[in-house]
């Protein structure tokens, strides 16, 4: 059985008998905010995935000769750092390490956080009671501070922080998918589907989980932002990726030493976190602003 | 209402006690004898045994945390295993500072944010509300750390209007104070600043639309007096509540910002603990960065209520 349209599910309704491919194109003409955040995201993915092949330099590469040349230098387009390795190359590899890390955070936060928000909701009672006080006891963490305890008693690395960030996100898709699922609980194609004899496992895949996509699709490109922006704050701190990795929040710590003489080494690779940042927020919020039935009425 | 406050006391009882728990494991969770920090090249077995004895360590876990709890409880947060001072004097001592920062850049984050948002939302669509919407994504999306170099660039370095870093105390040069705290409290601000202009337009928006403001205009009152007496005092209710959580989280944000500017607050206090390896600082600040963003929460929701009395508390 499929599940009816609801309120929660743009993508379905009067659209359902139509092709899906024109039901996006139709959704994509009346939102051109999504899909302009949209192709923000994916020139950063495409950038990441390019960077082996469009960067100029290895950017790990030490030239001691060739220190501290200025942006639009020649071969060096954005110029290069204290230990002469190009700055554009390093820029363009720091893509590599900061989506990953969010990609691996989200997911962290969305697996852990959708399953304690699916359980807490659908059985509810005891089940409920309990996670939520775990939740609670989670969001009494100031986030940062939370990730940067984690990160203390694991110890600094990029892995670490991925986990920590993950863990941080946690209980923010637990309280979304439990207050979802609370809210589909009552309504009526669920309750036939329970009364047609629909097991627990059937009812929470086929049901339920699909009429979550589309807030749980907002909160993870806002998440991922949240995400990028943490794993800079945890490597700018140390706490986060090490020398050499040319990962951002790195290159700006080191970067800040030379802020007197050579400002472009930490200017260059925050205007890089803030675009990447900025690129998820603006896909979060129009996405929000075009799946959010409330916001749409 | 002192019902409400009892059981809302009640509900944070639970959540205190596996926040201690948390903040406990986390500290135990981390790898490294502290026996063998403490020791330092005098690592024999029988002098790991007594300090282990010293410590409690070799007692069961929950033997170690009741004890640490009971420590908690009369307010001693033991000791900086690096300076030997205890870690509440340590804390405090830093404490000041910190909330001189957090003070000033809520502060800086009001006053731009609550005019903005005002106007935004007057002008609805207008090129000032599509500049204030840009500046609330923007204000997010740029991390604060990223705000202070490059302030520090312009205004420090470039400009010399201001120090680059370092705190002078107000009670011994006020002018040298403020000259101080301008760049950190801009830099910590801003994504306050950011999120603040955001709920401010969005719910004077709201408020302008309802009946009693078009009764206000309907009566003759000036569309100055409607929205600055009637709406904005309305309106500001919801960001009551996001100022209450930014005051309780000015320790988390103040991390990064000490960092930048040498500040010498309880955020760069738990930096440096960490790279030292002072974990029962670490412990302590965690601690007081949970339970002060607690108490928060819990004097938001009572504010709020007092604030709005269609609010039930039954």
């Amino acid at each position: 059985m499929s599940s009816p349209a609801t309120s929660l599910s743009p993508f379905r309704g009067e659209g359902q008998g139509e092709g899906r491919g024109q039901h996006i194109l139709e959704f994509g003409r009346t939102h051109p905010s999504v899909l302009i955040g949209l192709a923000m995201v994916a020139l950063l993915f495409l950038v990441a995935m390019l960077a082996p092949l469009i960067s100029p330099h290895n950017p790990l590469t030490v030239t001691p000769d060739d220190a501290y040349m200025r942006p639009l230098s020649p071969g060096h387009l954005l110029g290069t750092d204290e230990l002469g390795r190009d700055l554009f190359s390093r820029v363009l590899w720091g893509a590599r390490v900061s989506l990953p890390v969010a990609f691996v955070a989200v997911a962290v936060g969305l697996f852990g956080g959708g399953c304690i928000g699916l359980a807490s909701g659908y059985w509810g009672g005891l089940v409920d009671l309990l996670l939520m006080r775990f939740i609670d006891a989670l969001l009494a963490f100031p986030a940062l501070i939370l990730a940067i305890a984690i990160v203390a008693a694991l110890g600094p690395s990029l892995t670490n922080a991925m986990i920590a960030i993950g863990v941080v996100a946690i209980p923010v898709y637990a309280r979304l998918v439990r207050a979802l699922v609370l809210q589909l609980k009552q309504m009526e194609f669920i309750t036939a589907t329970r009364a047609l004899g629909a097991t627990a496992p059937r009812l929470i895949l086929r049901h339920l989980i699909p009429n979550l996509l589309n807030p749980i699709i907002v909160q993870v490109s806002l998440s991922a932002g949240f995400a990028i922006l943490s794993e800079a704050v945890l490597s700018f701190l140390g706490l986060g990726a090490q020398v050499p990795t040319p990962d951002w929040g790195v290159m700006i710590n080191s970067g800040a030493t030379f802020l007197a003489n050579d400002p472009w080494l930490a200017i260059v690779p925050g205007a890089a976190i803030s675009v990447t940042v900025y690129s998820f927020n603006f896909l979060g919020d129009s996405l929000r602003d075009a799946l959010d039935p409330r916001l749409r009425a | 209402m002192t019902a409400y406050v009892v059981r809302r006391l009640a509900l944070m009882l639970p959540v205190a006690f596996l926040v201690t728990i948390g903040v406990f494991l986390l500290t135990h969770l981390t790898p490294g004898d502290p026996a063998l920090i403490l020791l330092g090249e005098d690592r024999t077995p029988d002098a790991i045994a007594a300090i282990h004895h010293q410590l409690g360590l070799d007692q069961p876990l929950y033997v170690q945390y009741l004890t640490w709890l009971g420590h908690i409880l009369r307010l001693d947060l033991g000791r900086s295993v690096t300076t030997h001072q205890p870690v509440l004097a340590a804390i405090t001592e830093r404490l000041p500072a910190t909330l001189e920062l957090g003070g000033v850049a809520l502060l800086w984050s009001l006053l731009v944010a609550i005019p903005l948002g005002t106007i935004a939302a007057v002008r609805r669509g207008s090129l000032i509300d599509r500049l204030a919407t840009g500046f609330t994504v923007g204000g997010v999306s740029i991390p604060n750390f990223f705000i202070g170099i490059v302030l520090i660039f312009v205004l420090s370095v470039t400009l010399r209007i201001f120090p680059f870093g370092g705190y002078v105390p107000f009670n011994k040069d006020a002018y040298e104070n403020l000259r101080h705290i301008v760049l950190p409290a801009i830099a910590l601000g801003t994504a306050g600043a950011a999120i603040n202009m955001r709920f401010t337009r969005s719910s004077m928006i709201e408020v302008l639309n309802l009946d009693y403001i078009r009764t206000a205009r309907a009566k003759g009152a000036s569309w100055q007096r409607v929205v600055f007496i009637h709406a904005l005092k309305n309106a500001l209710i919801p960001v009551v509540t996001i100022i209450g959580l930014q005051v309780g989280g000015i320790i988390e944000g103040a991390v990064v910002t000490e960092t930048v500017f040498t500040w010498p607050g309880v955020g760069r206090l738990a930096v440096e603990s960490i790279f030292n390896k002072d974990y029962t600082v670490v412990q302590g600040i965690v601690l007081l960065a949970a339970f002060s963003f607690m108490f928060a929460n819990l004097v938001v929701d009572l504010v709020y209520g007092w604030l709005d009395p269609r609010i039930s508390y039954a």
